[in-house]
């Protein structure tokens, strides 16, 4: 059977063949297989030449000294090490710590156990467009306030976080900026010189490279304290032990390189290809755009097909890999906890599907996704009874439904 | 999720789709289900003058499962007894789609659907009767 048109780049990404490339030398007895650790032998100082090249290559998308880049297994640890790092650290001038609603679970389930903890955790609400009014941030934030944690590309709605903004607030007023950037790098321009972010999260699989591999930016200047969650041999300056694994690495540094040599290029087509998809969509009656539609990446088209079940329609597009929410959440029957903080009626979160393209999605994809879409669309609205009373002009928020 | 092959069939080809005339007081019409859980599903009914149901047609919103469970209903309730269709069990239908535990409540949506739709077609009869 022909595999479906991947449209799931916010999920993973394929490695990208170049950086393959680079991982399958550092793996066998012929290739680059010692630890970078080794101080004593050609097999590591070689070992740890690729990292410290894989190390300057994130540097360099990010614009940041590479001495700030520590080496995790993802950005979940990142965000891990990042938040609990901070609190842990700074604990005794201050327990509490601002988020948002619509963070990936990595930061809430962090920020959950140091409630547990004995932290304070506010957790901003979203505007309608999924951006975070900076007005409310700024009232949030109290004496006591030790780390705002905000991400910069949203994973579900793709909407993109005025993160030079909400530095100058954080550094205004001593308050450390932890970023988790996992779906922005190599899709929006990062600028750590100029930004005033003091921590930022990154993933190797969102950008081409190897899953299990990430890192997390710590600045040098004014210099980030956080206590290390992971104990051991005093890799990555004692902040993450741990045998580094160079070819995991060596994987992430290459796709980094290609980020930056191809991203200006690489966004003009995939926003291309985004528009075809929405000029397509259009034409189908009821639907909704989640999510800001300006201040969005490219890849993203979140999209809610009203009085259209979302499992339903993704069952229907069995030839398109999509996906309905996050693919962390998809298992779970709950609508997406992100479309109900942007205030989405039930309706229109259960009915949510995420198209992002990528760097190998083609036109004819995105022609033959419009194709199937519309055909399921109808199909399923000639199944819905919310569609026929829609039809008939019936208001359905006033009609008194059987919850169960 | 891996769905069965009777769920799929169901789905691509769904059996009796669409409404009754719900004005016909022969008609029973049975909603079932809310937006905000992710399923609705419509069922209406035509009984005859013995109380046997000729017709049945449904619409649903929601997943797969839901879709399967109302198509199957009107193809076992068709030809049967009011009595003999308040008896169809939600573990019937879940058990002939083979609807994994996730999806269970949507067998139960479909028990539901077809004893409101008895109960309305029911309350129908009593007001003609007055």
């Amino acid at each position: 059977m022909k595999l479906p048109i991947y449209m799931d780049y916010s999920a993973t990404t394929p490695v990208d063949p170049r950086v393959a490339e680079k991982m399958m030398q550092c793996l066998t007895m012929d290739g680059n297989f010692g630890n970078p650790a080794s101080r004593s032998h050609e097999y590591g100082w070689n070992a740890e030449k690729v990292v410290d090249e894989a190390r300057q290559h994130v540097a360099e998308l990010i614009n940041c000294d590479p001495r700030e880049v520590i080496w995790t297994s993802g950005a979940t640890e990142s965000n891990n090490l990042a938040i609990k790092g901070v609190a842990n650290f700074h604990s005794k001038k201050g327990k509490h710590i601002i988020t948002s609603k619509t963070e990936h679970k990595a930061v809430l389930d962090t920020c959950r156990h140091l409630e547990a903890q004995g932290f304070e955790v506010t957790y901003l609400d979203p505007e309608a467009n999924g951006l975070i009014d900076l007005k409310k941030l700024e009232a949030a934030i109290r004496e006591d306030t030790i780390l705002v944690s905000l991400m910069h590309v949203n994973n579900e709605i793709g909407v993109v976080t005025d993160i030079a903004a909400i530095g100058e607030m954080t550094r205004a007023r001593k308050i450390l900026f932890h970023v988790d950037a996992a779906q922005s790098a190599g899709k929006v321009t990062i600028d750590l010189q100029n930004m005033k972010v003091d921590l930022m999260s990154f993933s190797g699989h969102k950008i081409y490279g190897p899953k299990g591999v990430g890192a997390l930016f710590v600045r040098r200047k004014p210099r980030v304290r956080l206590e290390a969650q992971m104990h051991g041999g005093g890799h990555e300056r004692g902040m993450r032990s741990g045998t580094l694994a160079t070819h995991q690495i060596a994987g992430m540094g290459e796709a980094f390189r290609i980020a930056k040599a191809e991203m200006e290029q690489e966004n003009e087509r995939v926003m291309a290809l985004r528009q075809r998809l929405w000029d397509g969509l259009q034409e189908i009656e009821e639907i909704y755009v989640n999510g800001d539609f300006d201040h969005r990446v490219a890849g993203n088209l979140n999209v809610s097909f009203n009085f259209v079940e979302g499992e339903s329609l993704i069952m229907a597009l069995r030839e398109l890999a999509v996906s309905s929410g996050s693919a962390c959440t998809s298992a779970s029957l709950e609508p997406s906890y992100v479309l109900r903080a942007l205030g989405r009626n039930d309706e229109l979160a259960h009915s949510s599907i995420r198209f992002s393209i990528g760097r190998f999605t083609t036109e004819q994809d995105i022609d033959h996704a419009i194709s199937l879409i519309q055909g399921s669309v109808s199909k399923l609205r000639e199944l819905s009874p919310l569609w026929d009373m829609y039809k008939d002009g019936i208001d359905l928020s006033t009609i008194e439904w059987t919850a169960h | 999720m891996a769905y069965s092959d009777k769920v799929l069939d169901h789905y691509e080809n769904p059996r009796n789709v669409g409404a009754l005339d719900s004005s016909d007081s022969s008609v029973g019409t049975g909603m079932v289900g809310a937006p905000a859980c992710g399923d609705v599903m419509r069922l209406t009914i035509k009984v005859d003058d013995n109380g046997v149901i000729e017709d049945a047609k449904f619409k649903t919103y929601g997943c797969g499962s839901a879709i399967a469970s109302s198509s199957l209903l009107t193809e076992w309730v068709r030809g049967k007894t009011l009595d003999e269709a308040a008896q169809i069990k939600n573990t019937e239908i879940a058990e002939e789609l083979a609807l994994p535990p996730v999806k269970i409540h949507c067998s139960v949506l479909a028990e539901d659907s077809i004893k409101a739709a008895i109960a309305d077609y029911k309350k129908k009869q009593e007001v003609t009767e007055e």
